[in-house]
């Protein structure tokens, strides 16, 4: 932490604490995350009023269509969507790859997703992520693996889902499956807590905050498959606090359209009304896959 | 004035849930404000953080940007943190070109005026008429570049380098900070608001 400003020319200021980092995704809440591949792209989705974007080089549909190792992007595409964009920019690492961080760290990306959706980097560590400034967000399947990621810095939860498939099925799964042990685990004893931490593999600190809170300890949001407005709606009625859209904008027919239109269903999800009137004529979505036929399943990826 | 003012929080994107806690605990009544009917019987109003690029456009599309700046027109008492400032703000500079603001403080805001999140920071600070200092939490805040006659700057931050820049400022019934009050456990600001909202009602009584 460094000493950068100073208020009235007396206290200092510190950066890249908790509160600061965690502290973005609460700045988010209630908007959408859209992955773009460029520049024009990055425009277009704040055109359409999304709250970030995501700097990628391949949308995960074409990371699994095509195959081969999936990286951080390259530092200039980065560069040149951060110059197109007034709001946030996100870049991934893969799991484990401090070095990528580091390079997105320099590079003052907003926030970093160390995410299973490239290919991982180690097989046994996630990154220590306290160890920077810049605040990061990290996948989880389940309460264990959100919690396991926050207590090594993770100031930002997004439901894992299935990346890449347009299939919303594995979101809400992932998403019910956090949100539904919150619940149980506010109805544990003071024993039962001691074994919930123990099944999740989580530090019972943190366990006992999510009993004395009922929530996570940072934003939780929503990640992979989502592909239409309701799809959006559907999850935020679940419980996540904002979502994140893939490759369901820029794999659709009409991609600035169907952008506003989720960003419009995400902020008034609870008024089908206003749902509806934004999800007629967006032309085709992404046509999607099942999971039972895919070859790989990124939310396996992590642990 | 009611036991209970009705407040309203803009909730169509940002960190709405922070307000409304503070509020609640305040013993405000709350309203989420997503549709231009919610303002009804308004007696305040919190603008919140968040992305204000992504709220310029809401406002827009919900057809609350109208019906919103004829409330602020006619004096309804108002707090805007960070992007709430923002949107209140006569000019908004490094924004988008067709982003809309309220005009409801004559006063040019700076958007990312800090940097990106790396520079986001925490920092205690002297508040003209409050007591203690404000514990403040920037988030890729925005500054007060310059204001017009008759608004009131009660904060600054000073850089490294440069002059101190407006960081809280108030006109009228208009309160606006760069800085999130709602995430520090700091409710005073908050309380600044409900002292207004009770002037104004005894005053209309």
């Amino acid at each position: 932490m460094t000493s950068t400003s100073e208020a009235n020319g007396a206290a200092s200021g510190e950066r890249g604490t908790v509160r600061v980092k965690r502290g973005l995704a609460e700045m988010l809440r209630g908007g959408v995350i859209m992955d773009v591949v460029t520049a024009e792209q990055a425009k277009i989705a704040e055109d359409a009023g999304a709250v970030s974007v995501m700097a990628l080089e391949r949308v995960p549909a074409d990371i699994r269509r095509e195959g081969g190792v999936a990286r951080m992007s390259d530092p200039a595409l980065i560069g040149a969507i951060q110059e197109a964009v007034t709001i946030p920019v996100m870049a991934k690492v893969r799991i484990g790859h401090f070095a990528e961080a580091q390079i997105l760290q320099v590079l003052e990306v907003d926030y970093i997703d160390e995410s299973e959706v490239l290919t991982p980097a180690d097989e046994a560590y996630h990154i220590d992520k306290w160890a920077f400034s810049v605040p990061f967000v990290c996948g989880a399947t389940n309460l264990g693996e959100a919690l396991r990621r926050i207590s090594e810095g993770a100031a930002m939860i997004r439901s894992k889902g299935e990346a890449g498939t347009g299939n919303v099925v594995e979101a809400v799964r992932h998403l019910r499956s956090i949100l539904g042990d919150i619940k149980k685990i506010q109805t544990a004893d003071s024993a039962e807590r001691y074994g919930w931490a123990k099944q999740l593999q989580a530090p019972i600190d943190l366990v006992e905050e999510v009993a004395r809170t009922g929530r996570l300890p940072v934003p939780l949001f929503c990640a992979g498959g989502l592909a239409t407005p309701a799809d959006a709606t559907l999850v935020m009625q679940l419980g996540a606090e904002a979502v994140f859209v893939g490759s369901g904008i820029f794999k659709s027919e009409d991609p600035a359209r169907r952008a506003r239109a989720i960003v419009e269903a995400t902020a008034h999800y609870q008024d089908a009304e206003i749902v509806a009137k934004v999800s007629r004529g967006l032309g085709a979505a992404m046509p999607g896959e099942e999971i039972a036929t895919l070859d790989v399943k990124l939310a396996e990826r992590g642990w | 004035m009611t036991a209970s003012p009705l407040v309203g929080v803009l909730a169509l994107q940002g960190d709405v849930a922070e307000h409304s806690a503070v509020l609640d605990s305040l013993g405000a009544t709350v309203r989420a404000v997503r549709r231009p009917e919610h303002l009804e019987g308004l007696q305040g109003l919190v603008l919140p953080g968040g992305e204000s690029t992504t709220l310029s456009l809401l406002l827009g599309s919900s057809g609350l940007f109208g019906p919103l700046g004829e409330c602020l027109a006619a004096g309804l008492p108002v707090l805007g943190t960070c992007a709430g400032m923002i949107l209140l703000s006569r000019q908004v500079l490094d924004g988008r070109a067709d982003q809309k603001s309220f005009g409801a403080i004559d006063i040019v805001t700076r958007r990312n005026a800090f940097g990106r999140q790396v520079e986001s920071f925490e920092s205690t600070l002297e508040v003209a008429g409050l007591a203690e200092p404000m514990h403040a939490v920037f988030i890729r805040a925005p500054f007060v570049e310059s204001v017009g006659e008759g608004v009131e700057v009660l904060a600054t931050v000073r850089r490294s380098e440069g002059s101190p820049r407006p960081v809280v400022c108030r006109q009228g019934n208009v309160l606006v900070a760069a800085f999130h009050p709602e995430l520090s456990g700091d409710d005073r600001l908050h309380r600044l608001l409900l002292d207004r909202v009770g002037e104004r009602a005894a005053s209309a009584a």
